[in-house]
């Protein structure tokens, strides 16, 4: 059976049906050393150079559990208020591929370390608790590269590079229950979970998350139902959206689709599905038909995995403020209304801003700046606000400029822009542009007479008396300067010289 | 140093040439080069070996040499030659495991054994045969052609470890390393009338032993004699960082416990399962003698009943294939090995296919398709999981025995060395040659098997299995040693002294 192709536009398939949603996320630990072995996790190395015995999978070799990554993953499990496993165990997943070495996956299967938990997400002004199905631990895989070919997949490609330094690197695994309910926001909400577990990991350390680097990646799970409807519907697993934007993207295209299938009178097909950047569509998988049986059952190579309870109440002990309790300290601190919180929030400027705040600029003019200009600039280039080429200390730097008067915000808006094309730090462009404002009163008195002496007609009326005038002999004095003069000197000095 | 002096050499004990070469009596080269030269004296017989390492050997019998004459402190074994299983990785001799798949690999490190032997001075003097990825009882599997049995050529040495049997009963290695899933280390040394031991589960490190059942997986000592096993078995063993399922614990006292060799008070059990139909009558009957012989020294002995240990065979069958269906998936032709059909028309999936195909043989994926069914979706828990139940209860037997006796003792095996060929196209008969080794290694427990006399109607070496509970390895040593003592002095002198053939310390090459 062919799928239907066409679309149902998002707001009538909303209308229509109730979407259940549900993520998959993977996320690379931070620690220094792999899974199973010593080699060094560090991104970007020459291929294959990050590998031994182990993570190559050569014939003899064993593995040993890195208790850095057991330690990371209670932390995560605490941090979304889970029940940490007295005893489990890792199982193999044994399934083919060129790019996994041993061709099975040291994973954890029905004994998961962390189960049973939640977290809050903020959606639209409003908390929805997100369940948390599991987070478990297993390794992760070599990278392929796949030459010659359309897809840039394995089949057609003329040959394929394989790069192990990856392979072994720990991997956690964090599943969501299904997440009824939340309607035409589930795309919204979707990318709301994956930005706070995304800061949550930022903030518990076991991550650098890195999106554009691979380090964190979701399977995203949806499915349609008739409003109303006793049951679910089918399922489909979007595999490998990598990015807050593809995750919002992914969920209201399958809504769309799947919409379209079930008007259509059509099942959908419980299948995985490939994401594609460049349009924001998917297409089929693997269908559960063709699905692997993976085989799964106890790594006979390793051994049960125990934590003591004092060891659990430490970790849990030392978790830092997390994500939620620090936005509503900072709504205090910064003086907020629940809708600036969540606009920071889900802009995710909240770690921008503070760390902006921390370099010295005052809340009101970080969240100026983040939520303003550079927001506009994210939106309009299509990337996250995180990814932009400029630091909060840059921002700071900035706002302490404006501060002291050395620009106005129109010169800081050129700063901040020429900062962004990789002009270099906000004083080595105000210099190079010569973009400091002019407020040495020699300099603009010359231009305030010239104003004065182009302008009679307007002069006269502020001799007058009808000093509203003014504003038209600033305008000429700051067209003059190129914008540079500090406006309200220019206002003082015509006034003076009108008196 | 003449012919029939470098013959000696070939007949010592290990303890007898680690001391020679301590007191300077005879250099660790002079050791080394007599047994090199009876290897290419009898090996093109017995084929024992599949890689021989001549220069490495002498430069690591040179190393030793110069260590004594530098004042430097020798190990127990320095200077000893070993035969080394080709399922033990080495970083200077290729490691196949029997298997085409693997042809000419060179891994580029050494097992812990391995290293562990090198930092003691053992010289390794090759790789010894094997069945394909040790599955088998016979070295027929192997890839490469069986070794033959030096008591008698046309039978089979037994097997997974029958390069390694064959090479120390043919007095080409006093020493050996073999590896124990389901008897490989205790059955052929039982054929070749040799002693061989498989340790605890977990005593002696599977780092870099090239994975058959990893839950199952023992490396261990095969030697002539109870003492040189159990120095051997000192030497290559304790807690390794490496291999997270090794025991942090100190390793059992076996070689003081050889040179007690006292059964005085010691409660024995006779396994009542491992008797009657199927055992060969010179089995059953030198077996019987051993176990008079036993309460002659003083041991008190009793039978004991391990009712589930006759589901150990099929418990076995199905959680080994299991993990070798997993542990085998890496021979891909992607990284390493064989590769077969990489033309440039074909997908990565059919060179692996094909690959697979070309390089595994017969029994391999006979075992591999067993254990892919056993652990798939819909027949885990009939197959996989109900033969872990079984596991259990066997170690429960087990347990409830030794609250009973010391050590349990059977036949290492229900039949002497059968001729090569026979049971090749009987996998089941096969099979029932690990009948009584099984339930070690399910339970993962201590179990020896040393020399008990030759069945009279084909004049073959028969097996006596002694085994003890987890982590007490010394106690199977103390029996062992006993045994051999009170035997040898009946005998006049050790087993292999009566045989013909290659066994013989004399027989050469015809």
């Amino acid at each position: 059976m062919t799928q239907a192709a066409q679309l149902v536009r998002y707001d009538e398939a909303v209308s229509r049906y109730e979407p259940v949603i549900g993520l998959e996320t993977h996320v690379e630990l931070g620690t220094t050393s792999k899974m199973f072995c010593g080699c060094p996790t560090t991104f970007g190395l020459e291929p294959n150079s990050a590998v031994c015995p182990v993570c190559l999978g050569l014939p003899g070799s064993l593995p040993v559990t890195n208790k850095a990554a057991i330690e990371y993953t209670i932390r995560i499990g605490l941090a979304l208020n889970c029940t940490i496993a007295t005893w489990c165990r890792f199982a193999r997943k044994n399934y083919f591929y060129p790019d996994m070495p041993k061709d099975f996956q040291i994973s954890q299967y029905d004994e998961p370390l962390c189960t049973d938990g939640w977290i809050d997400v903020v959606v639209d002004g409003e908390d929805i608790r997100v369940g948390i199905e599991r987070v478990h631990l297993e390794e992760d895989t070599g990278k392929s590269l796949h030459v010659g070919g359309a897809t840039g997949r394995i089949h057609g490609a003329e040959y394929s590079l394989v790069d192990y330094n990856r392979a072994g690197i720990p991997l956690v695994e964090v599943v969501t229950k299904p997440v009824p309910g939340t309607g035409a926001l589930a795309p919204v909400a979707a990318r709301a979970y994956v930005t706070e577990l995304r800061d949550l990991l930022r903030a518990l350390s076991v991550s650098d998350v890195r999106m554009e680097e691979g380090s964190l990646r979701c399977d995203v799970n949806v499915s349609l139902a008739p409003h109303g409807a006793a049951a679910w519907g089918t399922r489909t697993e979007t595999k490998n959206v990598n990015s807050l934007r593809s995750v919002e993207r992914a969920v209201r295209f399958e809504i769309e689709r799947q919409a379209a299938v079930l008007d259509a009178s059509q099942k959908v097909v419980q299948e995985t599905r490939h994401f594609h950047e460049d349009n924001g569509t998917t297409t089929p998988g693997r269908s559960k038909e063709e699905a692997q049986d993976y085989r799964y059952f106890p790594e006979p190579d390793l051994v049960p995995v125990a934590p003591e309870r004092e060891w659990v109440d430490r970790i849990r002990a030392s978790l830092p403020e997390l994500p939620a309790a620090r936005r509503v300290r900072l709504q205090a601190e910064w003086g907020l209304s629940e809708l600036d919180l969540s606009q920071l929030s889900n802009g995710g400027a909240l770690d921008l801003v503070s760390e902006t705040v921390a370099a010295g600029a005052s809340a009101a003019d970080a969240r100026k700046w983040w939520m303003g200009e550079l927001a506009r600039h994210a939106n309009e280039s299509g990337t996250d606000l995180a990814e932009l080429p400029i630091t909060p200390v840059q921002v700071a730097r900035v706002s302490a400029l404006v501060q002291a008067g050395t620009i106005n915000d129109k010169l800081a808006r050129q700063v901040l822009m020429a900062v962004l094309a990789g002009e270099g730090d906000p004083d080595a462009v105000v210099q190079a542009r010569g973009l400091a404002v002019v407020s040495d009163d020699a300099a603009l008195t010359e231009a305030v007479d010239a104003a004065i002496a182009a302008n009679p007609d307007i002069a006269a009326k502020i001799r007058d008396g009808k000093t509203a005038a003014a504003g038209a002999l600033v305008g000429a004095v700051m067209k003059e300067t190129r914008g540079r003069a500090d406006a309200n000197r220019v206002r003082e000095l015509i006034l003076q010289r009108l008196a | 140093m003449a012919a029939d002096a470098a013959g000696e050499l070939t007949q010592l004990t290990a303890a007898e040439i680690a001391a020679a070469v301590a007191a300077g009596d005879v250099s660790a080269v002079e050791v080394t080069r007599a047994h090199l030269d009876r290897i290419a004296a009898v090996d093109p017989e017995v084929h024992a070996f599949l890689h021989v390492a001549d220069a490495p050997a002498l430069a690591a019998a040179e190393a030793v040499d110069r260590k004594r004459a530098a004042g430097d402190p020798l190990g127990p074994l320095a200077g000893v030659p070993l035969a080394l299983k080709d399922v033990m990785t080495t970083n200077d001799m290729p490691t196949t495991c029997g298997s085409r798949i693997l042809e000419g690999w060179r891994p580029p490190y050494d097992a812990t054994v391995t290293r562990r032997l090198r930092e003691a001075g053992v010289v390794i003097l090759g790789k010894t045969n094997m069945d394909e990825f040790a599955m088998g009882s016979s070295t027929e599997n192997s890839a490469y052609g069986p070794s033959h049995n030096p008591w008698d050529l046309s039978r089979i040495p037994g097997g997974s470890s029958g390069g390694s049997s064959a090479a120390v009963a043919s007095y080409e290695a006093p020493l050996a390393i073999g590896t124990d899933t389901g008897g490989s280390i205790r059955q052929p040394a039982a054929v070749c009338g040799i002693v061989g031991m498989k340790p605890t589960y977990g005593g002696s490190s599977r780092y870099g032993l090239v994975a058959f059942a990893s839950s199952l997986d023992t490396p261990g000592p095969l030697a002539r004699t109870v003492l040189d096993a159990a120095l051997l078995h000192e030497a290559m063993s304790g807690h390794d960082p490496c291999d997270s399922t090794s025991v942090d614990a100190p390793v059992p006292p076996v070689v003081a416990a050889a040179r007690q060799a006292d059964v005085a008070g010691l409660r024995v059990g006779v396994v009542t399962e491992f008797s009657g139909d199927g055992y060969q009558t010179g089995v059953q009957a030198r077996f019987n003698e051993a176990v008079e012989l036993l309460e002659s020294l003083g041991a008190k002995v009793v039978e004991v009943s391990c009712p589930h240990f006759t589901y150990a065979l099929p418990a076995y069958y199905l959680i080994a294939p299991s993990e070798c269906s997993s542990n085998l998936a890496r021979f891909d032709g992607m990284r390493y090995g064989l590769r077969v059909g990489d033309d440039g028309t074909r997908s990565a999936d059919e060179v692996m296919s094909l690959t697979r195909e070309a390089g595994f043989g017969a029994e391999v994926k006979r075992r591999i398709m067993l254990g892919t069914y056993a652990l798939s979706s819909g027949y885990y828990d009939a197959y996989y999981g109900k033969a872990q139940q079984v596991r259990t209860l066997i170690s429960q037997d087990f347990d409830a025995a030794f609250e009973q006796v010391d050590v349990l003792i059977s036949p290492t095996t229900p039949t002497t060395a059968f001729p090569i060929g026979e049971r090749a196209d009987d996998p089941m008969a096969m099979y029932l040659a690990d009948l009584c080794t099984i339930p070690s290694d399910l339970a993962g427990n201590a179990a020896i098997s040393v020399p008990c006399g030759l069945a009279p109607e084909d004049g073959l070496p028969v097996g006596l299995q002694i085994m003890a509970p987890a982590l007490a390895d010394d106690r199977t040593y103390r029996v062992g040693a006993a045994v051999e003592a009170a035997l040898q002095q009946r005998w006049g002198g050790p087993l292999l002294a009566q045989a013909k053939g290659l066994a013989q310390p004399r027989g050469g090459a015809r």
